[in-house]
């Protein structure tokens, strides 16, 4: 659709503007103050440079918590990225249970977060738990105490949790693919896989873009599922990046380090928020999703 | 065959993706000594004791009290300032549209921890501290540009050919904007709001930041609750249980939105 | 209710850095008013506009600058002046 060109348009984008300008800039700058000064009450503060900048980087808490990170997200996306596209491909594509699959996948993405975590926690607890309790019939499980079995239930919770988004979005791309497709592939005999691999895949690619993108980008920030369910522990086992910068900026109220962690972190995310949108433009202007 | 090979397995699929629900269910019918006392499956001696105590007790209710104020100002907030300006990224092309598209988008992928401690000194700056408006405010920080970002691309299937003959006929934009152009995407308005009342809704870490007592959402009261000593699961449970409601009401109204909200990719 | 500015704790460096971007971005848009500019392919592997390319090339500052804070022990006047190379190549050639 091709736009109108009219700068009077901005009158209308302002109230956005300001508001989260009020709510992102004027924190962000708050930050970056904060970076660069020892500050131990209001008003009292030296200038340190970039000292926090170089304990931060130097820090290995912090190298690890960024490497569980990505470790965390490269699971989550080997994971849920398959079988989302297996479930979509599962999901019934007329009558009744259309309605009834959308509802039920649909179910564990409108659950509060913290909700989510205290479920896992009374899901897999040994005594009292289902899960907990039926594998410690079959060999000894606790999330509390074993730092891979933390990571197994974190895993599960979030392939739980977040695995209906990748499916209802790759769903959402199949239930696009005209039918004519399908009764050409069918009279060329093609098989269910080749079905898959030279029409459904490359199809789904747009929606499986953002599936993806969205995916890790999410998992990236996660904070409350874990806080709640092993908080941070046993050790340091389960502590990412934002449960560690809560630790130092909320908790020992650092706000030197605090700040100088948040830029580091924040520009992280910004070069992926940036992929995800030049990925957005070009799903936009190619294919329809 | 072949068919039923794959209902059967989305079917335990389906089993697999409740079954942790059913046992939250399940504890939160039982009371604490029964829950630590057997292991059952099914709650044999169910009562609605935690319900009732949740129900009842202002320490609690207040709770959800307070994340339902705070959650339906920022829905508020959010659609009104969105619907514009969606409308006028979905219309028109103008200085800095793209960057300032990408600017929102940037705030609704940023990490919630890295704004929290600001967030705290300024609303603690501003005496707002403790008050559901300060949370509402802070939640449009991702809540705005989502908002923009799922309307827009509702407002962008719409032909623009309907905004030309309206100005012909003598509309003025408020007029045409309210009375003609809203009512047409009212279902995007709906999956809209019932975006933004889930993401305020579900955030934990922004709104404990932001609140003492007065304020403070059932969320943050859940987790007070968990690294308390002595915990009552049965309790948790069931709290836990009806901060699911809201949601599935939701979802019951608007599951035929929901999939083309979805679809649009704009979660 | 009044917003001060106290709890922000401004100095004198982070005002002069948030000014020089403020002053940047209100030259870029002049300058997009008095001659429009169209997107172009550079070195890139995207097609940019100088607003793209703005955005790439602090963004690639400010990883510079850490790296050169995580690796080395040199002044970062040095580095100021890598990343004001930087800027010029990506603005000119990106």
């Amino acid at each position: 659709m091709e736009k109108w060109e009219n700068n009077k348009a901005w009158f209308l984008v302002l109230p956005v503007f300001i508001i989260v300008a009020f709510s992102s800039i004027l924190p962000i700058m708050t930050v970056v103050n904060y970076s660069i000064q020892d500050i131990w009450g209001p008003g009292q503060s030296i200038f340190v440079g970039t000292e926090w900048y170089e304990e931060m980087l130097a820090d290995h808490r912090l190298h690890d918590a960024l490497w569980r990170q990505f470790l965390f997200s490269g699971l989550v996306l080997l994971i849920e990225m398959p079988l989302g596209i297996l479930l979509a491909l599962a999901m019934p594509k007329r009558g009744w249970g259309v309605s009834a699959s959308l509802v039920t996948m649909s179910l564990p993405l409108l659950i509060p977060w913290n909700t989510i975590g205290t479920i896992w926690i009374i899901f897999t607890r040994p005594d009292i738990g289902l899960f907990g309790a039926a594998v410690n019939q079959l060999v000894e499980f606790d999330h509390t105490a074993r730092p891979l079995d933390a990571w197994i239930t974190l895993m599960l919770m979030e392939v739980w949790h977040w695995t209906p988004l990748v499916t209802l979005l790759a769903y959402a791309g199949l239930r696009a693919i005209p039918e004519a497709y399908y009764q050409a592939a069918k009279i060329d005999g093609a098989s269910t896989w080749s079905t898959f691999w030279y029409i459904q895949l490359p199809k789904m690619r747009g929606v499986l873009t953002i599936a993806f993108l969205l995916r890790f980008m999410d998992s990236f920030l996660i904070y409350a599922e874990p806080f709640v369910l092993t908080g941070g522990g046993p050790g340091n086992s389960t502590t990412f990046l934002s449960i560690y910068l809560v630790k130092i900026a909320l908790l020992q109220f650092d706000l030197g380090p605090g700040g100088a962690f948040s830029l580091i972190y924040f520009v992280i995310v910004l070069l992926f928020s940036y992929m995800f949108y030049q990925a957005l433009q070009r799903v936009g202007k190619g294919e329809k999703v | 065959m072949k068919v039923k090979k794959k209902t059967i397995g989305l079917v335990i699929y389906f089993g697999l993706l409740l079954m942790p629900i059913y046992w939250m269910l399940n504890m939160s019918l039982r009371t604490n000594a029964s829950i630590l006392g057997s292991f059952v499956l099914f709650p044999t001696d169910a009562t609605f004791t935690n319900y009732i105590k949740i129900l009842t007790d202002s320490s609690w209710y207040s709770g959800y009290i307070n994340s339902i104020i705070y959650v339906s100002i920022n829905t508020i907030i959010s659609l009104v300032t969105a619907l514009p300006a969606a409308y006028a990224f979905s219309r028109y092309r103008f200085l800095g549209d793209k960057h300032m598209f990408f600017w929102l988008l940037t705030n609704r992928m940023a990490p919630a921890a890295v704004f929290a401690l600001p967030f705290f000194q300024l609303y603690s700056s501003v005496g707002l501290m403790d008050t559901h408006i300060a949370v509402a405010l802070a939640h449009c920080l991702f809540n705005v540009p989502l908002a923009v970002w799922i309307l827009e691309g509702f407002m962008s299937g719409i032909p623009k050919e309907i905004d030309e003959t309206a100005f012909i006929d003598g509309y003025s934009f408020p007029r045409f904007f309210i009375t003609i152009f809203i009512p047409l995407i009212r279902a995007g308005v709906g999956v809209t709001a019932f975006f933004c009342f889930m993401f305020s809704w579900v955030e934990l870490l922004i709104a404990r930041t932001l609140t003492v007592t007065n304020a403070k959402p059932i969320a943050a009261i859940m987790t007070r609750t968990i690294s308390a000593t002595g915990l009552d699961y049965g309790l948790l449970a069931a709290a836990g249980m009806l901060t699911i409601v809201p949601g599935m009401l939701v979802i019951w109204f608007t599951r035929n939105h929901m999939a083309k909200g979805f679809a649009l990719g704009r979660v | 209710m009044t917003l001060t500015l106290e709890w922000m704790e401004w100095t004198l460096p982070t005002a002069i850095f948030f000014s020089t971007i403020f002053l940047i971005l209100v030259a870029m848009t002049i300058w997009q008013t008095v001659a429009p500019s169209i997107e172009r392919r550079g070195f890139l592997p995207i097609p940019t506009t100088p607003g793209d390319r703005l955005f790439i090339g602090l963004l690639g500052s400010a990883y510079l600058f850490l790296a050169w804070l995580a690796l080395t022990d040199f002044t970062l006047w040095i580095m100021l002046g890598i990343a004001v190379v930087w800027m010029i190549v990506v603005m000119r050639w990106g």
